[in-house]
């Protein structure tokens, strides 16, 4: 049978943790159907035929689809599931936030953020912010899975021919009401699918001096910045900033934290990183167990040393 | 208006979790369990907005052993009103216990129900999802601001690269994210007046078929060590170093 996988749409278009669904599909077996369910998806629809391994895309274009609107949403997973053995999207927070809702209502298996595909059924998982993996198996029968899009490499943009198909709408659940999205503007990369991510600490001090000091490397190395919780909670960076388990899970070929200690859900989100390097003056900071490099070094000293070298 | 808050018992966040000597879970004997953060935070709000006098009962619910009481009793303590413990020894996985949380909506009808955004043990973040879902409820997950007037629920969500506000009719389904708030601390006083406050214990068959699809676990494991770093003596050598990884340029 065919898997579905639920696009997710910005104002870019379709977004590469989509991409990264897709592939995970591919590696169930079967045909892989996209569903693209928002408003005014011309230009979108366009652009997933394009996309690499899909051989149908569903086209969903209502008023009620636009910003992801899990009550609206959830009745059309609801009517097309039953046609597929598995649906799939990244386990990011509108996938989060939709794909459970949908499990509840068609009483099916629901496996969440997983990073490994062993059989059609069976799976790995990362438990205790990361701590651990379990493997597990769901039950014959529909499943719905999302995907720690990190660990799945994005399909390609262009080179696909997938069948479009308009379906039907659902209308509007009239539960829930958009009101306004505020997301961060930034001339860096996504922290999600950032190649290079430089974080900073509390230790920062303040959030001028965390401003001052990362952004010109960050632009410099072309880096998304990202923080700890520490630095979230006192003000220095903004929320979408937090690396972590319970934060922006991250695997850039090279992650620099700066004056980062290493608590276990900030490590639980970079241990898939490439390569880690950590800055420390605490030669016991228990983020040097984790990193490849290690400064035990003030960050205030090491960032400008650096900045220097890499324009060697 | 009364808020139902779902508390779950986890191994505390401090432990370094081991894989059990059959690997066929989490080593838990003689662990310190607590409250999962992220449902403190969940009662946390709904206590302010009895305070606030938005609500006029809190009402905590915890689903497992008899154990679950230590977490209840904390949960009295930081100010819900009463608390319901739906004993059993199973493994409850998020269906399931959306399931139960239905049917002790249908029993307390409370006209807002909040709960972590994840258990910090499976950290599935299932739960509030699928309640809202039976309940044909609105939800709002990973909530950082919540603002209830006029019958509806105005909520502040995070999400990826930033945050969104939502406004649910209710009743709703509010999952917590951290920032949400600070959860107090408990002083003495309040721990002694908790163990007057009512502890309900109910049998999970007394709320009649809550079976549902689970996973079966076949293992758990620690996940393969990285490679052992290197400290390096200066920056120099990291750029070299990282020059010769390829990852800079």
């Amino acid at each position: 049978m065919s898997i579905l996988v639920i696009a997710e749409i910005d104002s870019h278009g379709i977004k590469a943790a989509t991409r990264s669904a897709i592939t995970a599909a591919g590696q169930l077996g079967g045909d892989v159907h996209l569903l693209l369910a928002g408003s005014d998806l011309e230009g979108i629809a366009l652009q997933a035929k394009s996309i690499k391994g899909l051989s149908k895309i569903l086209v969903a274009d209502a008023a009620e689809y636009a910003n992801g609107i899990a009550e609206n949403l959830t009745p059309l997973l609801v009517k097309l599931a039953p046609g597929y053995s598995t649906v799939l999207a990244a386990a990011t927070s509108f996938g989060k936030n939709l794909l459970p809702r949908a499990a509840a209502l068609l009483d099916a298996a629901m496996v969440s953020e997983v990073t490994q595909i062993i059989g059609e059924r069976t799976f790995v998982r990362p438990i205790y912010a990361g701590n651990l993996n379990a493997t597990v198996t769901a039950p014959a029968g529909l499943a719905l899975i999302t995907i720690r899009q990190t660990v799945f490499e994005a399909v390609a943009e262009t080179g696909g021919d997938g069948a479009v198909e308009s379906i039907a709408a659902t209308g509007d659940a009239g539960k829930a009401q958009f009101i306004s999205r505020e997301l961060a503007v930034s001339d860096r990369p996504e922290l999600a699918s950032a190649k290079v991510v430089i974080s900073g600490g509390r230790s920062l001090g303040s959030k001028e001096i965390f401003h001052d000091t990362l952004e010109p490397l960050a632009a410099q190395l072309g880096a998304a910045i990202g923080a700890t919780r520490a630095a979230v909670d006192s003000g220095m960076a903004p929320n979408d900033a937090q690396v972590g388990q319970t934060g922006t899970v991250i695997a850039p070929d090279l992650y620099i934290a700066f004056g980062v200690s290493g608590a276990a859900q900030h490590v639980g989100g970079i241990k898939d990183a490439k390569v880690i390097v950590a800055v420390n003056h605490d030669a016991e900071a228990p983020i040097f167990k984790v990193a490849d490099y290690g400064l035990v070094a003030d960050l205030f000293d090491v960032v400008p040393e650096l900045s220097a070298a890499l324009k060697q | 208006m009364k808020i139902l808050v779902g508390i779950k018992r986890v191994v505390d966040y401090q432990v370094t979790v081991r894989p059990a000597a059959d690997g066929k879970g989490v080593e838990t004997a003689g662990v310190k369990m607590s409250i999962n953060p992220f449902d403190e935070n969940a009662l946390e709000a709904a206590v302010r907005l009895k305070e606030a006098g938005v609500a006029t009962e809190v009402l905590a619910v915890a689903i497992g052993s008899a154990a679950n009481q230590d977490v209840l009793r904390h949960a009295l303590a930081m100010g819900a009103d009463r608390a319901l413990l739906v004993e059993t020894d199973a493994v409850v996985q998020p269906l399931q216990t959306a399931k139960i949380y239905r049917a002790l909506v249908e029993r307390e009808a409370p006209q807002l129900v909040m709960t972590g955004k994840q258990a910090i043990d499976d950290d599935a973040a299932e739960t509030a999802q699928m309640l809202a879902a039976l309940l044909a409820w609105p939800q709002a997950t990973f909530a950082s601001s919540v603002q209830i007037s006029d019958g509806k629920a105005t909520v502040v969500r995070e999400i990826d690269g930033g945050q969104e506000t939502l406004q649910l009719a209710l009743p709703a389904v509010i999952s917590a994210d951290l920032r949400l708030n600070e959860p107090r601390f408990i002083k003495l006083p309040a721990l002694m007046m908790a163990k007057k406050k009512l502890l309900e214990n109910i049998a999970l068959a007394e709320l009649g078929d809550t079976a549902a699809p689970s996973l079966t676990l076949l293992n758990v494991a620690e996940p393969p060590p990285r490679k052992a770093g290197r400290i390096l003596n200066n920056v120099a050598e990291l750029v070299a170093a990282l020059r010769a990884e390829k990852v800079l340029p």
